[in-house]
């Protein structure tokens, strides 16, 4: 993966001007490079990653993970039916994936009531879905690569030989 | 009792003797300081990758708590050996050619009290690494520094020649160099090679920082014709892997030194931390994948921050390994110590002057970019505010 994108998937906030002088490079040829790779949709977009835990009054609702088993279409195989499902603005993640069911969703609603009944009256009656098997999550320790636990940091000596 | 100098002899006069550093009381005020922006450390600000962490766990778990063979546990040498030979091409025997020690640092002691007879003379290119010459002392010898300041901190062949002019026991040469930052390519070294081998000095490598350079292939010296017999490979898992707290080091060389390091090393240390040494073996065997990502890291690192540096004025050439830049505090007209001191309590910004080096340091200062991106970026900005304070 080219460097430039290394570094702004671990900070997006870091300034093609920053990343010039990382890469010792033109600011001008970093700025065109981000803003083809924001064109062609490689970049998709900078957000803050948000560690909900710690949020006081927090109303993130709650997650599941849904196991769908589904018939694959003739000539669609599972995209076309997958589409009709990740559209739903409460499924956060969708894959396709290998083993004993296919599409590996993630809900996101505001309370357990909430995502059972999309899971009931929305996706379970669907055309071609076969089975659901619903998961709600207890609790998170880690996300995308972020540990969401304050650890205590071991504090280096500030100055050594 | 007491001597001349009114010193009670409870203390040994060689120790006593020791280069008292002045650093020390800025190392202090640095400690006593809360809240300070770091750039003055000479270790890695990552932690252990964790499958190593694991392995050194494991090891725990399992009850290896026992001492190891004084060489070190057999299958950490061999991993060695296997390291050594692929990636330079050099054939170090476990048996009785590597010697696991705790750090480089003791390998360094080791390799002096082992070779070193009363009154030798041990050639350090200067500005150093803090121990080699107390250390030369200690064992014996004596401590001859060779200024490579006017060379860009880069031993040069006429320096080393000149040197040579009355005869030496060993060079210690370190790169690339802690606190320069200066590497060596391989015809630089060649070069050097020539001159100790027709002389017949021995060179105590440390190459530590081996796996931190950034323009070129390290070669080891060991690796350059006719060197093997004539060189002890000193190196260790602290810089490459982020394992400074672990203690693990090695030395590799002839059988006969070697085996002196070893009767040594019994008695003064018998063996490194076994599980420690577990450590190692998984760092050796699915390491370098993170090292290189390290690599990458400090690699960014090193290009912002001599941009930055020489930008404000704290002139710097890009260094060619380890995770130093060394800048000239020469246009803001301090000293090294008086511009770290001040820097610290004006702006809380540690870095560490250069005469803690040496002598021929002064008018430099060690900036470590062993630190975020986040903290240089901040302790570029506090050290613009700071010399734009003090040119007033």
């Amino acid at each position: 993966m080219d460097e430039i994108l290394e570094i702004l998937e671990k900070n997006g906030r870091a300034t093609a001007e920053e990343i010039s002088r990382m890469l010792r490079k033109k600011p001008e040829a970093v700025r065109k490079a981000i803003n083809k790779y924001e064109k062609d949709g490689i970049i998709l977009s900078y957000k803050a990653v948000i560690n909900k835990e710690m949020v006081k009054y927090n109303n993130s609702g709650v997650r599941a993970l849904i196991e769908v088993n589904i018939t694959p279409q003739k000539d669609l195989g599972f995209d076309k039916i997958a589409e009709r499902i990740y559209s739903f603005p409460e499924v956060s993640s969708c894959y396709l994936i290998s083993g004993t069911y296919d599409l590996l969703l993630i809900i996101e609603g505001k309370d357990l009531h909430t995502v059972s009944k999309f899971v009931s009256e929305k996706l379970a009656p669907m055309e071609n879905v076969r089975g659901v098997v619903t998961h709600f999550l207890l609790k998170k320790y880690k996300e995308d690569g972020m540990v969401l636990k304050r650890v205590e940091e071991n504090e280096r000596i500030a100055i050594s030989y | 009792m007491s001597d001349k100098r009114g010193n009670s002899r409870k203390i040994s006069i060689k120790v006593e003797e020791m280069q008292p550093s002045g650093i020390r009381v800025f190392f202090d005020l640095v400690l006593g300081m809360k809240d300070v922006i770091s750039l003055g450390v000479g270790e890695p600000d990552f932690v252990t990758p964790w499958q190593i962490r694991e392995a050194g766990i494991y090891s725990l778990e399992s009850g290896f708590t026992s001492y190891t063979s004084n060489k070190g546990l057999v299958k950490l040498r061999m991993g060695l050996q296997q390291y050594l030979k692929k990636r330079y091409g050099l054939s170090y025997s476990h048996d009785d050619q590597i010697l696991v020690t705790v750090g480089v640092s003791q390998g360094v002691d080791l390799a002096l009290r082992a070779v070193v007879n009363p009154g030798d003379r041990i050639l350090v290119p200067t500005p150093a690494y803090v121990c080699y010459a107390p250390l030369a002392e200690l064992a014996g010898g004596t401590a001859v520094c060779l200024d490579t300041s006017a060379d860009g901190f880069k031993l040069t062949p006429r320096v080393l020649e000149s040197a040579l002019s009355v005869p030496a026991k060993a060079l210690l040469l370190n790169y690339p160099c802690n606190p320069t930052g200066v590497s060596y390519t391989l015809r630089e070294l060649k070069d050097l090679n020539r001159i100790l081998l027709k002389h017949k000095v021995m060179c105590i490598s440390d190459e530590i920082y081996a796996d931190l350079t950034y323009d070129f292939e390290h070669t080891a010296f060991a690796s350059l014709p006719g060197a093997k017999e004539n060189t002890l490979l000193l190196n260790g898992f602290s810089k490459s892997y982020a394992m400074t707290g672990w203690r693990v080091g090695y030395a590799c060389g002839t059988k006969e030194v070697i085996a002196a390091m070893t009767k040594i090393h019994q008695y003064m240390m018998l063996c490194a931390p076994i599980m420690s040494q577990m450590a190692a073996c998984e760092a050796l065997q699915t390491g370098s994948d993170s090292v290189a990502e390290m690599k990458r890291e400090y690699r960014r690192r090193r290009a912002f921050i001599v941009d930055g540096l020489n930008s404000l004025g704290l002139d710097c050439s890009l260094p060619q390994g380890a995770f130093y830049a060394f800048a000239s505090v020469g246009k803001s007209g301090l000293s090294s110590m008086e511009f770290c001191r001040r820097l610290l309590q004006d702006e809380k910004v540690a870095v560490v002057p250069g005469t803690a080096f040496g002598k021929n340091g002064e008018g430099y200062v060690r900036i470590s970019y062993a630190a975020s991106m986040e903290k240089i970026k901040e302790a570029l900005s506090r050290m613009q505010r700071f010399l734009k304070k003090i040119k007033k």
